[in-house]
């Protein structure tokens, strides 16, 4: 492999790694700012053993999504150089300002907010969750003001084979940007909806086969308490709860990421045509969606591909809002790419031995066929699950049975599996470009690069190989810690984030934080710290 | 001279040299995990006086990297590629002390919180370490070529000027971290801490010294360097300070000498953000890798209203834990596990 190969390879495996980690900060983050919210209303010791318990979740979580995010603001310079060469006038500023204005409030406020639940007034704590959430919404906006750049440049010119900014605006509120963020958000909050839904599912199948929860005549739900710390009604409440928010917020976000895609959908046939041809391995002209297509989907040539199951008319739907207008297949895309862009890489040294090179402008089609139908596949998956889990759970509690109770726990990677296979699709789709051109006939469409100029003529293959095979250990080996710990403090239940319930079993509100209603004494001398490492 | 570009420089200097002074700190009080407490509750006293403000004290690094990419794209490229290796082992430090902070005290066993103390230390000492030599590299030269990429290797950055740079960076953080530590403990750690720093300080600002003095040689100036001499100065306040107890004067004594400090070595660089040892004509300077005055004008609006802000509310923070951490205020560490999770894994029936 050479060093484009394996700075590609490592952008993608950190980049989705870390998008693991980031949906569910994102999602988890607005789920515990509204539980805490209606603790901060309601007073009910429910919501806040909900709040402790998924904010612990929430900042095991967090901290992987913080460490592996620097990553990836160093590595546009360490292995991307030319790229970051040729975009930084319009590039590097979104990111700045996410560090200035997102991950400053982010990181400072949850800081209050985990040590602060002492030192700080009720309402007051609540607000750092509230500003340290919405950071991380601005941080998402931001990094997605960059990626959009990427996908469809705007508001720029070329000024000595630069593109240069000249309107702020233009990229800032990018329509790529502003269909792409919500879209993100929800595919978040899908994540969050998933996970809550699990985990709360596995509890209360715990309650049941424990016979801590039982089952009455007419099938309702009668709940118990058991000799166990936390094991009280209260943590029916919080499980039955937590269920049913999950399973809306799925329901809800899968709609919303459906709304949003399809939006998306519409702007990158126009935006970037090859993407979505490929996304469908549609040779030829046509209105058909195919559903499942066979055939050697990642041939070279796409005539090896058979749609088997096309359904008429939906393609253009997505495309344009009708069913009848054709959309271009690749055979018809890569004559006009050819013609506007080029056969071949130019014959300069920024393209090393890749200069002169024939230029591959289909994508891997397994990768964007498939990487489309996962995203939807998956997330479809999930709603559904959803759905059929508030059904089964009207009665109060989970079915007895063990295996739809793993069913619901493995659901949990749905929604990470949707959003990993969205990315991997748009990202890829986007090749062999690293910033895609603009069809847009304003002039602007020669403002592109191609991804085999985009690396860092300097650094050597053996240095990005040492730090793939780093970065990808070290992942692996904390991927391991953060799940461990994750199924660790899972299986706990609240008591594992709210140790004073083993000493103190009921009127936690009394006992160990001051009340929601003011009653509490921030700094008192003689205390232990409400929170410490 | 370019206004625009000549402000981004100085915005620059002032997010390393905020960053040098925030985390310095907490870099030092990671690595004194290992080299000062004694036993898990002194490293927890340790660990809580930065708890609340380690990861808000991070962000200025990424600000200053991302600042670096938006206002000097060249710059930033040939920077971060020159230094894969070295900002490879900085990324890997400090992602396993970022999640030993966290994970240290998910688990409640003498082999967990060891294996954790271990990432703390050497992730601080390692990142200290990199960034230092980073920033000496900058302000010293590497071999770049026309284009502004690397010759001659993975290794080809290494020079005196790295490892010098490396040092003072870890030894300023250490010197910061026990000055911070006498002003945020109570008890033993407060008065070792400060024993130590009064100890250490003549040593411990050498190297920095050293790297202000050689980027003097190298490119000072008159007022630059009076900032070294007026530095010195500051550092022995510092130690008269600590020496009769008035930590939080001896603290503010100290960032003033690393403000001074800073101001030195990027005054006598500037204009010039990074030399080439190869040609002076490949030198990146503030006007031939800068980014247009139009995004330049941007950034400088939305960070005159931003970093007032960032330092309002992290000001607001530090008063917030204002309170000095003492073995006392410690909780006992918790094992719920058995609670519910034994029952669980025991077989039913």
């Amino acid at each position: 492999m050479d060093a484009l190969e394996i700075a590609r390879w490592q952008f993608g495996i950190t980049t989705v790694y870390h998008f693991m980690m980031v949906p569910l900060t994102i999602g988890l983050g607005l789920v515990v700012a509204v539980i805490q919210t209606v603790w901060y209303r309601t007073g009910k010791p429910e919501y806040l053993r909900m709040t402790k318990f998924w904010g612990k979740l929430f900042l095991i979580n967090f901290i992987m999504g913080v460490a592996t995010g620097i990553v990836q603001e160093f590595q546009f310079g360490m292995a991307w150089s030319e790229y970051s060469r040729f975009v930084g006038d319009v590039f590097g500023a979104p990111l700045a300002l996410e560090a200035l204005l997102a991950f400053f409030v982010e990181s400072t406020f949850l800081g209050l907010w985990i040590f602060g639940w002492k030192q700080l007034k009720q309402g007051v704590h609540l607000a750092c969750l509230w500003i340290a959430v919405i950071g991380s919404v601005f941080s998402a906006y931001f990094i997605i003001v960059a990626n959009s750049w990427m996908q469809h440049p705007v508001g720029v010119e070329m000024i000595n084979g630069r593109p240069v900014m000249t309107d702020a605006w233009a990229v800032f509120t990018n329509n790529t940007a502003l269909v792409a963020v919500p879209h993100t958000l929800f595919g978040a909050l899908a994540v969050a909806g998933g996970f809550l839904l699990g985990i709360a599912w596995y509890h209360l199948w715990r309650r049941r086969h424990d016979g801590i929860d039982t089952v009455g005549p007419d099938g309702k739900v009668i709940p118990g308490e058991a000799d166990i710390p936390g094991r009280d009604k209260a943590d029916y409440k919080v499980w039955i709860a937590s269920l049913r928010i999950g399973a809306v917020v799925a329901m809800i976000s899968f709609a919303g990421t459906a709304l949003t895609g399809d939006l998306q959908g519409k702007l990158m046939f126009e935006q970037q045509p090859m993407k979505m041809a490929a996304a469908e391995a549609a040779c030829h002209d046509g209105t058909g969606f195919s559903v499942l297509s066979v055939g050697n989907v990642g041939s070279k040539n796409c005539d090896d591909i058979v749609a088997v199951i096309e359904v008429p008319g939906i393609l253009s739907f997505l495309a344009k809002g009708d069913f009848t207008t054709e959309v271009k297949g690749v055979n018809s895309l890569l004559d006009q790419y050819k013609a506007d862009y080029g056969t071949h890489l130019p014959d300069n040294p920024i393209y090393g031995d890749r200069a002169g090179q024939e230029i591959e402008y289909v994508p891997v089609m397994e990768v964007t066929y498939w990487g489309f139908r996962m995203m939807i596949g998956f997330g479809g998956l999930a709603a559904l699950a959803a759905l059929v889990a508030l059904w089964a759970t009207r009665k109060g509690t989970v079915p007895a049975s063990r295996g739809l109770m793993r069913l619901a726990v493995v659901g949990i990677m749905a929604p990470f599996g949707a959003n990993a296979a969205g990315w991997i699709f748009t990202e890829m789709g986007r090749q062999p470009f690293v910033v895609a051109p603009n069809p847009d006939p304003s002039g602007i469409d020669q403002v592109f690069m191609f991804t085999a100029a985009a690396v860092s003529p300097g650094v050597s293959a053996g240095e990005l190989l040492t730090s793939l095979v780093v970065l990808t250990g070290v992942y692996a080996v904390l991927l391991v810690v953060e799940v461990r710990l994750l199924v660790k403090y899972i299986r706990g239940g609240v008591v594992s984030a709210m140790p004073e319930l083993a000493h103190a079993p009921v009127d936690e509100n009394e006992d160990a934080t001051p009340g929601p209603d003011g009653t509490g004494k921030p700094g008192d001398a003689d205390d232990v710290l409400a929170f410490a490492y | 001279m370019e206004l625009l570009p000549t402000i981004w420089f100085i915005a620059i200097a002032v997010l390393w040299t905020g960053y040098l002074f925030l985390e310095g700190f907490d870099l030092g009080v990671g690595m004194l995990m290992k080299l000062f407490a004694r036993n898990n509750t002194e490293r927890r006293v340790l660990l809580n006086t930065i708890g609340p403000v380690w990861d808000g004290n991070e962000v200025w690094l990424l600000t200053a990297g991302g600042a670096t990419f938006a206002a000097f794209p060249l710059w930033y490229a040939s920077l971060f590629s020159a230094l894969y290796l070295p900002l490879l082992l900085v990324l890997v430090a400090l992602i396993f002390r970022a999640v030993a902070f966290e994970y240290r005290g998910k688990v409640d066993t003498d082999r967990w919180r060891a294996v954790w103390d271990w990432a703390i230390a050497a992730g601080s000492l390692v990142a200290a370490f990199g960034v230092g030599a980073a920033l000496a590299l900058t302000t010293t030269g590497l071999p770049l070529n026309a284009n502004g990429d690397r010759e001659g290797g993975p290794f080809a950055w290494f020079s005196g000027y790295a490892v010098l740079g490396g040092f003072a960076v870890v030894c300023f953080s250490l010197l910061h971290a026990l000055a911070f530590l006498a002003l945020k403990t109570d008890g033993d750690v407060r008065h070792r801490a400060r024993r130590w720093f009064v100890r250490l300080l003549p040593v411990l600002v050498l190297p920095i010294a050293g790297w202000a003095i050689s980027v003097q040689l190298l490119s000072g100036e008159a007022w630059t360097m009076a900032a070294v001499a007026a530095a010195v100065v500051a550092a022995a306040f510092a130690w008269h300070f600590g020496r009769n107890g008035l930590e939080g004067r001896a603290f503010l004594s100290l960032g003033v000498f690393l403000l001074l400090g800073s101001a030195s070595i990027f005054g006598a660089a500037f204009p010039v953000v990074l030399p080439s040892t190869i040609n002076a004509d490949f030198n990146l300077t503030i006007s031939n890798a800068s980014s247009s005055d139009y995004t330049l004008g941007l950034m400088t609006i939305v960070a005159c209203v931003g970093l007032p802000l960032v330092l309002a509310y992290q000001a607001w923070t530090y008063w917030v834990f204002r309170r000095r951490v003492s073995a006392a205020h410690i909780p006992e560490a918790h094992s719920f596990l058995p609670a519910i999770a034994a029952r669980a894994l025991a077989p039913k029936d």
